[in-house]
């Protein structure tokens, strides 16, 4: 008994010991549970919320582009995507070839969704098919039981309501590349597009928009549970163009399918009224992604759809060209409104002869007349007396070969050489590269926005830049309030000269455009025909003069009209282009003539709102004299 | 003797057996209410693990629980002198079974852990546990301080301790093969084997570490990784440690709301309703709660030395000293890998985590624990045969 108890003291000494330190270790961990509990209640909460909670930018609605009167010219659509989730699906080749035996996709595709599949986590949708459309849309949801792990999902998407008709007045968008993404942020984000050419591009930033937020609670593969916050974000501001719809598919349709460019300005303050280039293309390929052929069949077209011909087309302006020459002569004294030249239908200088239009010739003629029948000799020798610095002086005051740092992307600056320009390309500038550019050819080139805009400054004596943009976020933009525009720095007695000139083209007989004159009472047009060679005619072509119908599309003459209206209180002034139309009284003056008579009578310019009674639709053309 | 006599007084049953009514009387309620309380813990966890709802979770195990509180209550009215006779039995058929699970049993987490007898899921290395304290406490029950103090005499329970070790190590199941070799270390050390022996044994492991680890299977070694460092692979292996401590940390001091943790209702915690349901109580009850079911956890290891110290026979109190320490062991284990405190090991929280093996072995030693406090006072033959 006695040394059982003994034995027994012992274990309850034992036993107390290990309690103890069972008590202890079991106070460590109490003490550990604070510390993570209570101390770094906050770090942990943190992680918590962060765990649960995943915030996701939003990209923001895109703001729409509408011409002058609030039509829209580039909007926004849902389109839906199907995507698949490989985690959701319990065979997901099974539900793949499911989807292929419904919509079909071709071998790329296929690859690509097989290499989307085994880059990402099988939680991560993968994008099936972009831009579903109705019966795939039918089809998938029919279907549903045998494409577990296919979602269908809303995307947004650009629609342009003019289609091809304002594709490059309007541009397009694209996808952001890894570059711009990397630095801007939120257009990293999913269904951020970029504006790329036209109005798209102009006014980017403001069309763009901040971006909003959903907070979601997701579990811990990543489904969404329940969304706890939402900001959609600030949608784009909307952009009201200087565009006038009906004005521009007018135009659309008045080149038919001649290849050209034409521009209509405000010549009060040089807002863009209609932009044409035709061809044109679908502008909302781009945001879906050109399909190979398309884009090759862009690239080999000889008449480059692509290409804004209005602003990045370059050409000889040839005799539209002339107003600039004479404001030059007239300016530096070399002309006066009253000298004269006399035209013996050709110039010969050393043992080269530049012939007059059509061999013609014109006799004694002042500038007034000269310009009015077109003579080539008379600015030959007005050249040869202003020389190629001061023409290059005036052309630029009428916005021509300058940067006029207008809203439109992507233009061309085009060229009015001077000494200075030949001797830094190592060109040995003689006599005759000053003739010719008396009548617009050689060197020069210039786009129909250049050519608009002198047309607009000789018409208004005002120093207006053409731009597409009126209104953002209904704001007027400065440089379309009436009256912004500064006077221009020539003098308005050698602009009533070259003025009476260009009125005397359309509204006399002689007058090379008089086949154009508008049929409205009372109101008159101004303008100046052009017709401007594209490559250098051999001795047989010249003896037969170039106007051939025979020759190459491509190697005919372009034919020119720059145009203002009416003809003594100028508002609208234009400038057309029809490639290889051969002469400009031809082909571009009747367009020409068009687009001044649609615009007198809806009147555009200056209002936000069509005219409360919209005319009838504009008289025929008058038949035409081929006798320009 | 006086004391005998005075003894005898206060004892009456000392001899005797007694009546069945007599024994319920003596079953210790107050332990009962615990472990009651614990697996009301332990529903009101797994309820909220599947979100707010008794399936899949509570409601089965409330009912296993049942069962093996009436198993428990059932082992508790036999004579604890037939239970010591089955010791070394037990033992026998705790190896067979660890045999048996290696050559029969099913892979679960990348180890032999379970088998099915008779429909019912059995872990072999959780019973085992039992039947070694049961073992050696029956090897110890005469033992003089001598007899103890002989290496050659305790040689036999450290072998039956290192079988059942190196059985449940090649499983592999390294976890409960240290809490098997810790019961039965505890249980000598109860039976007055010397402390030195132990100390030294713990300095020979420490040295051994190294090797040891190296012929560790590759995911203990991962494990032990990434308890040093589990930063290291945050959506990997580190994960489980990294989001349990963050459901810790995030419940505060009263913690985020019954059926409110984001941790445990978004599913960022891993086997939650098993090994890491301790992570739901402490992210939706605090540290409050937390606190709670810590101290119905003590007190039933408490109420278990209570058993330990209040039993008048040496098998009783090794038993309940082993059954005791297993139990506070399992919490230790299971605590502190929660916290990050020790590598992970699938060691479940008695009473409150999912699963029917855990319980039911548990619950079976909580019988013999509860047999010893009803059969405290009974006398052990001086000699008997097997």
């Amino acid at each position: 008994m006695r040394r059982q108890a003994k034995s027994r003291t012992g274990f309850t000494r034992r036993a107390l010991l290990i309690g103890a330190g069972q008590a202890a270790v079991f106070a460590a961990i109490t003490t550990r549970l604070y510390h993570l509990q209570v101390s770094q209640h906050g770090k942990y909460d943190l992680m918590a919320k962060q765990n649960s909670i995943s915030e996701r930018l939003v990209a923001p609605e895109r703001g729409i582009i509408t011409d002058r009167f609030g039509a829209v010219l580039a909007g926004n659509q849902q389109h839906w995507n199907a995507l698949f989730v490989k985690d959701m699906a319990p065979e997901p080749s099974v539900v793949l070839e499911n989807f292929y035996r419904l919509i079909p996709l071709s071998d790329d595709e296929k690859a690509r969704i097989q290499q989307d599949l085994a880059a990402h986590p099988g939680y991560i949708p993968v994008m099936l098919k972009d831009w579903l459309d109705w019966p795939d849309m039918a089809a998938i949801e029919v279907n549903t039981p045998n494409l577990p792990g296919v979602i269908v999902q809303a995307g947004s998407s650009r629609t342009y309501p003019l289609d091809r008709a304002a594709a490059h007045a309007v541009g397009y968008v694209g996808r952001p590349n890894q570059k711009e993404a990397t630095q801007n942020s939120v257009l990293a984000l999913p269904g951020m597009r970029v504006g790329r050419t036209g109005a798209e591009a102009a006014n980017d930033l403001s069309l763009r928009g901040s971006p909003g937020f959903v907070q979601t609670e997701t579990n811990v593969r990543g489904e969404v549970m329940r969304v706890v916050a939402q900001d959609n974000g600030t949608p784009g501001d909307t952009v009201a163009l200087g565009l006038d719809t009906g004005l521009q598919q007018f135009a659309v349709q008045s080149f038919g399918d001649q290849t050209g460019a034409a521009v209509m300005l405000d010549a009060t303050t040089g807002e863009i009224l209609a932009m044409v280039s035709t061809p044109s293309f679908d502008p909302t390929l781009f945001d879906k992604g050109v399909p190979n052929d398309i884009w090759n069949g862009w690239m080999n077209d000889p008449r480059h759809p692509l290409l804004n011909k209005a602003t990045a087309g370059l050409f000889a302006p040839g005799s539209t060209f002339k107003p600039s020459v004479a404001l030059a002569a007239l300016k530096c004294g070399a002309l006066t409104p009253d000298s004269t030249h006399t035209c013996p239908g050709f110039l010969k200088l050393g043992d080269h002869i530049f012939w007059c239009d059509n061999h013609d010739a014109h006799g004694t003629i002042n500038v007034v007349t000269a310009l009015q029948v077109s003579c080539d000799v008379f600015f030959y020798k007005t050249a040869l007396d202003t020389g190629i610095d001061r023409i290059a002086a005036m052309a630029t005051k009428m916005g021509q070969g300058v940067d006029l740092g207008s809203d439109v992307p992507h233009v061309q600056t085009g060229l009015v050489p001077t000494h200075e320009w030949a001797k830094k390309h190592g060109i040995d500038w003689v006599k005759g590269n000053t003739v010719v550019e008396g009548i617009g050819q050689g060197y020069v080139q210039l786009t129909p926005m250049a050519q608009a805009t002198m047309i607009a400054r000789v018409a208004s004596g005002l120093a207006v830049t053409p731009h597409l943009t009126r209104r953002v976020g209904g704001v007027l933009q400065p440089d379309s309030v009436p009256g912004a525009a500064p006077a221009l720095d020539v003098d308005d007695q050698h602009l009533a000269v070259v003025r009476q000139g260009l009125f005397e083209v359309v509204n006399t007989p002689n007058g090379t455009g008089y086949g154009s004159r508008l049929t409205i009472p009372g109101v008159q047009m101004a303008g100046k025909t052009g017709t401007a060679q594209v490559h250098n005619n051999t001795a047989a072509e010249k003896a037969r003069n170039f106007n051939d119908m025979t020759m190459a599309w491509a190697q005919r003459p372009n034919a020119w009209f720059v145009a203002y209206a009416p003809a003594d209180a100028p508002r609208y002034a234009l400038a057309v282009l029809v490639e290889h139309g051969n002469f400009g009284a031809q082909t571009a003056a009747p367009i020409a003539h068009d687009l001044m008579t649609y615009a007198l009578l809806n009147d555009p310019a200056g209002r936000d709102k069509p005219l409360a009674n919209p005319p009838p639709e504009p008289p025929p053309t008058v038949p035409q004299d081929n006798s320009a | 003797m006086n004391t005998d006599a005075s003894l005898t007084l206060r004892r009456p049953f000392r001899e005797r057996s007694f009546g069945l009514a007599r024994k319920f009387m003596r079953v210790n309620w107050l332990f009962v209410l615990c472990v009651c309380l614990l697996a009301g813990v332990g529903y009101a966890a797994l309820y909220s693990a599947a979100g707010g709802s008794p399936q899949p979770y509570a409601q089965s195990q409330l009912i296993r629980f049942c069962g093996a509180l009436v198993l428990m209550l059932g082992i508790a009215m036999v004579d604890i002198r037939f239970i010591a006779k089955l010791s070394w039995p037990a033992w026998v058929l705790g190896v067979l079974l660890l045999i048996a699970v290696m050559k029969f049993g099913h892979v679960g987490l990348g180890a032999k852990r379970w088998m099915t007898v008779g429909g019912v899921e059995i872990q072999p290395s959780e019973l085992m546990k039992l039947f070694l304290a049961m073992a050696l406490g029956s090897y110890f029950k005469r033992a003089t301080p001598e007899q103890t103090g002989n290496f050659l005499y305790v040689l036999p329970a450290i072998l039956a301790t290192l079988v059942p070790m190196a059985l449940i190590l090649k499983e592999p199941n390294l976890g409960t093969a240290i809490i098997t070799g810790a019961v039965g270390a505890t249980v000598m050390l109860g039976a007055g084997v010397r402390w030195w022996w132990f100390a030294l044994l713990v300095v020979v492991v420490a040295l051994c570490a190294p090797i040891i680890y190296h012929h560790l299977h590759a995911y203990q070694k991962a494990r032990i990784d990434i308890f040093l460092n589990p930063g290291a692979d945050p959506l990997g292996a580190g994960y489980n440690i990294i989001q349990s401590k963050i459901a810790l940390g995030s419940g505060g001091f009263f913690g985020q709301g019954f059926l409110h943790g984001t941790q445990n209702q978004l599913n960022f915690l891993p086997e939650k309703q098993t090994d890491f349901v301790f992570t739901i109580i402490a992210e939706e009850f605090g540290f409050f709660g937390s606190v709670a079911v810590l101290a119905l956890l003590m007190c039933i290891v408490a109420l278990g030395y209570y058993t330990a110290l209040s039993c008048n026979h040496v098998y009783g109190r090794l038993v309940a000293l082993g059954i005791a320490t297993n139990f506070f062991l399992y919490c230790f284990v299971n605590l502190s890998m929660v916290m990050g405190l020790i590598p992970v090991g699938g060691v479940p929280l008695p009473l409150i985590s999912y699963g029917g093996s855990a319980l039911t072995a548990v619950m079976l030693g909580f019988g013999v624990l509860m047999s010893i406090h009803v059969h405290r006072d009974v006398e052990f033959p001086e000699r008997e045969d097997f």
